[in-house]
């Protein structure tokens, strides 16, 4: 092989993916103009990402999702890399000062809502019922429980085995504020993960495991593990959308939002049709990526929301 | 019978032509030199997108806690920075994988260096080749769905569902062609002379193998060890996938663990909010990690040198 | 004549000479067998588990959140794309570094031994420290952000000393008696290089470069860095968001939903199939141009 041929060889190769992947973006545009990105927390993400792939279906553009963490979507969403910023929290207040001092003008939608739903392995059979004063005992800050017979001494001596929300997670953040009584406040000798779908992994795998994550990634795998009922001062209350939509179960059902930045909104009508449908189809989209689906009346102020920034 | 005065003539000032600069030479000699400054570059981009935020991160956590604290708990509210567990628990992984890949790579290297026929040399190594293509994700893959599930249910080990000995075995495995390979290239280059002195002497081949042929080898089987153990405290998807996230500071292999790389890669995961503590504790623990291979990388080069056996 | 007595430790008694022979033997089989039988039982293990989620589906389809629908045709493009821009930035860089170091550099500048002994270091550095650099500078340095660019220049460096080590022993392996000979008849260094040296180092380097090649593309760690992002359903542009082959392995073994475990495993198997077939490429180079001086 003489270096001619090589070199034209190279070349050649050069040319053609240049080519390929400058005219790979034609056939898969977005109908509105611009592609959608949206990143944060992944207890939300599997709804946006739903919600985007069944608007593709009906003629709709592409969406990007990342997750990141409520908190790090968050923070590259008052950098002004994001369209759409997913958080199982209410935006907290350095973030609000973060998007200020940014420029980066947003409005609040919520689109779901959750029950964050403790688990534990399909063999534990005693702990069906936890008070929130247990669930602090485990969790709080220097907390020293690592056996359930600590938790309850009528509990078998099991080994606790802890797996829970990386602290970039909106999950954590409302947890710790619900559960320790402040945001960030937790021991933190426990498997730590943005990705819920990690504890489940490990809560499945552990006779003596606890966890804590979104509703639908417990029933994504009902099969596979157990979810515990919480007494919030009114009784075991099992999680569930009609739990959690009623409000009986306290204090651990929360709302889900996307972020949205104003000058996105403004500059690409993508981004508006995509939030619009999000909204109307919001029902089917739950059911499907098994949420907790709003009313009829919560979607309609989330509309109106929508049509008052993009009037 | 003249002198050499006489006879050479003398160069004068102008007999001499001035040799002709050849400006294309010049410029390709200075393109050249560009293409091999990228490498310089990169070093210095690495050392200086490390180094600039570890100074900040060091100006708010103090280096002594960081760096003898027993406890990792960056991100909680009562913020913890000490290293220890991260570094622990790469040395455990480390440690273990080298106990796996160092054996059984010699072993496989003096097969294929004294034992084995051309034909099967010439199948084997690039059987061994494939093993060291493996993406790292594939591996890590394996070592979570088959190796632990293994551990538990075959061999009774009772092991975490993440836990440092499936990651340790795996990453053993995969380096074993890093050992095997560059022990045997080593092996290789010991003349035989040596080898058949030793035969010649009555010494069987199990006695010129490991008296003669890796004692001269030495070098570079050391360099191949270190190499190796490096590659391992360097491996990020395996342990990810597999060895969990866990920072604490355990040696039983049982357990769940997490490393530096893994939680690099875990904090990393693209967001790395800007200017917050989190952005610099990976800077920090990156430098820790970059440190720690270019120690043992230099320790290598010089141990190398020290032991080389230069034939003729 | 008298009979020389033997060294004791040559001499040694004939069985149990045979014995040691046999254990020693058998441990070193005992290694291979290992480690090629645990490359057996991975491939098996992948390939029975991924095997009923290989359709064309998976080959051709966007990913979904439903294991049935999900593909991973932007994954599988964007490895490619990556791979065909590390080619085209390492190959040469890598080539032109060897060539410096080789023939042009003088060893006695300090700056040439410190470009050598940096090369080396940069070989044993992770790579998901490349993938910091990567974040710094290629991200947000020069700020074109988490696009396909962006992923090939990071894979690019990671595998540039690789590169780098490979052709300098294809170029060193070539004689000086070419180079003399050539510079004999009053070549100059370039043309020396450019008609001789090169042509003849060519299939070491094909070699060492799509092994390089190879292992870039199975690189995840650096990539997770620089955000592949989760869910991308449309086809990766060079200045665009992507998502590779690798980092979606990654992201389906996170499901717990054994679906997602089994596409993991038919992701695998493509990946294993991009990676060997080059492997086999390399291979196939060395055996056929392999030359004797």
């Amino acid at each position: 092989m003489t270096t001619r041929a090589l070199l034209t060889l190279l070349g050649c190769l050069a040319a053609l993916s240049l080519v390929a992947v400058g005219c790979g973006g034609d056939d898969d545009s977005s109908a509105g103009g611009g592609l959608i990105t949206a990143d944060g927390s992944s207890t939300v993400g599997p709804f946006t990402t739903k919600a985007a792939e069944d608007w593709k279906a009906d003629g709709g553009g592409d969406v990007t999702v990342g997750i990141s963490g409520t908190g790090g979507g968050f923070e590259r969403f008052c950098a002004g890399e994001t369209d759409i910023s997913n958080a199982s929290r209410p935006i907290d207040e350095d973030e609000v000062t973060l998007c200020e001092e940014a420029g980066v003008g947003y409005i609040e939608l919520r689109v779901a809502t959750d029950a964050l739903t403790n688990v534990v392995n399909l063999e534990n059979d005693w702990a069906t019922c936890l008070t929130v004063e247990q669930l602090n005992a485990i969790w709080k800050p220097g907390s020293e429980v690592d056996n359930w017979n600590q938790v309850d001494p009528s509990f078998p001596n099991v080994p606790l085995k802890l797996y829970g929300a990386g602290t970039d997670s909106g999950t954590f953040d409302y947890f710790t504020d619900v559960i320790n009584g402040e945001e960030g406040a937790s021991r933190s000798d426990f498997s730590a993960t943005e990705d819920d779908n990690v504890t489940v992994q490990g809560v499945t795998g552990d006779r003596g495991a606890l966890g804590y994550f979104g509703l639908s990634y417990f029933e994504e795998n009902s099969d596979a593990l157990k979810a515990v009922e919480v007494d919030g001062g009114n009784g075991c209350v099992a999680p569930s959308a009609e739990t959690a939509q009623d409000d009986t179960y306290t204090p651990l059902s929360r709302p889900l939002f996307m972020y949205v930045k104003v000058s996105s909104l403004e500059d690409n009508e993508a981004v508006g049709e995509f939030l619009r449908y999000a909204l109307e189809n919001q029902n089917a989209i739950a059911e499907e990526a098994l949420y907790v689906p709003l009313s009829q009346e919560q979607i309609d102020e989330q509309l109106q929301k929508l049509d008052d920034a993009t009037a | 019978m003249t002198t050499a005065d006489a006879t050479v003539a003398q160069p004068t000032a102008t007999a001499l032509p001035r040799k002709k600069i050849r400006w294309g030479e010049q410029v390709v000699h200075l393109v050249l030199f560009v293409a091999a400054a990228v490498s310089v570059l990169t070093t210095v981009g690495i050392v200086v997108s490390l180094v600039l935020p570890a100074l900040e991160f060091f100006g708010e956590v103090s280096p002594v806690d960081f760096f003898t604290g027993t406890t990792w708990a960056p991100l909680f509210l009562d913020a913890h920075f000490g290293v220890l567990p991260l570094v622990v628990g790469t040395l455990v992984i480390s440690f273990w994988s080298a106990l796996v890949a160092f054996p059984l790579g010699i072993g496989v290297a003096i097969y294929l260096s004294e034992y084995a026929a051309p034909r099967a040399t010439a199948f084997l190594k690039p059987v061994l080749e494939i093993l060291a293509a493996i993406p790292t994700v594939v591996l890590g893959y394996f070592a979570l769905t088959f190796v632990t599930p293994f551990l538990r249910e075959q061999l009774g080990v009772q092991v975490e569902i993440f836990n440092a000995l499936s990651a340790s075995l795996v990453l053993g495995i995969m380096l074993i062609p890093t050992v095997a390979t560059l022990s045997e290239d080593a092996m290789a280059a010991v003349p035989r002379d040596l080898r058949d002195g030793g035969y010649a002497l009555g010494a069987d081949k199990l006695q010129v193998s490991t008296r003669i042929v890796v004692p001269a080898a030495v070098s570079g089987i050391i360099a191949a060890f270190v190499l190796a153990f490096s590659r391992a405290v360097g491996e990020t998807m395996i342990v990810l996938i597999a060895a969990g996230q866990l920072a604490q500071i355990t040696f039983d292999p049982r357990e769940t663990i997490e490393t530096i790389t893994a939680f690099i890669g875990a904090t990393g995961n693209g967001d790395v909010p800007t200017g917050s503590i989190e952005y610099k504790t990976i800077f920090a623990v990156g430098l820790t990690l970059f440190v720690m291979t270019l120690i043992m990388n230099l320790i290598s080069i010089r141990l190398v040198r020290k032991y080389r056996e230069v034939y003729e | 004549m008298t009979s020389t007595a033997l060294p004791s430790s040559i001499q040694g008694g004939k069985p149990r000479r045979a014995w040691r022979n046999r254990v020693f033997k058998l441990a070193m089989l005992f290694c291979m067998f290992v480690a090629f039988g645990t490359l057996v039982v991975l491939l098996v293990d992948t390939i029975v588990t991924g095997w009923p989620a290989l359709s064309e589906q998976l080959l051709t389809g966007l990913p979904s959140t439903l294991p049935e629908e999900a593909g991973a045709r932007p994954a599988i493009l964007a490895t490619l794309y990556l791979g065909a821009l590390v080619l085209l930035f390492s190959v040469p860089i890598g080539v032109l570094t060897a060539i410096y170091l080789e023939e042009y550099a003088n060893r006695e500048r300090w700056w040439n031994r410190a470009i050598e002994v940096n090369i080396q270091n940069l070989a044993a550095v992770p790579a998901i420290v490349y993938g910091i650099l990567g974040l710094a500078f290629i991200v947000r340095g020069i700020g074109v952000g988490r696009v396909v660019l962006a992923g090939g220049l990071i894979l690019t460096l990671v595998v540039l000393p690789t590169v780098v080590v490979a052709s300098r022993e294809a170029i060193r392996a070539v004689p000086d008696s070419i180079r003399q000979g050539a510079f004999a008849l009053g070549a100059t260094k370039w043309q020396v290089v450019w008609r001789q040296v090169l042509p003849a180092a060519i299939p070491g380097i094909a070699t060492g470069s799509i092994l390089a090649l190879s292992r870039a593309v199975g690189e995840t760690a650096p990539l997770i860095m620089v955000g592949a992002i989760t869910y991308v359903a449309f086809n990766p542009t060079l200045l665009g968001p992507y998502t590779a082959l690798p980092v979606q392995i990654y992201n389906w073994t996170k499901q717990p939903d054994a679906d997602f475990q089994t596409l993991a495993a038919a992701g695998a198997i493509i990946l294993l199939v991009i990676v060997l077939s080059m492997n086999a490429v390399a291979i196939f180079l060395r055996n056929r141009y392999r030359k004797q001086w």
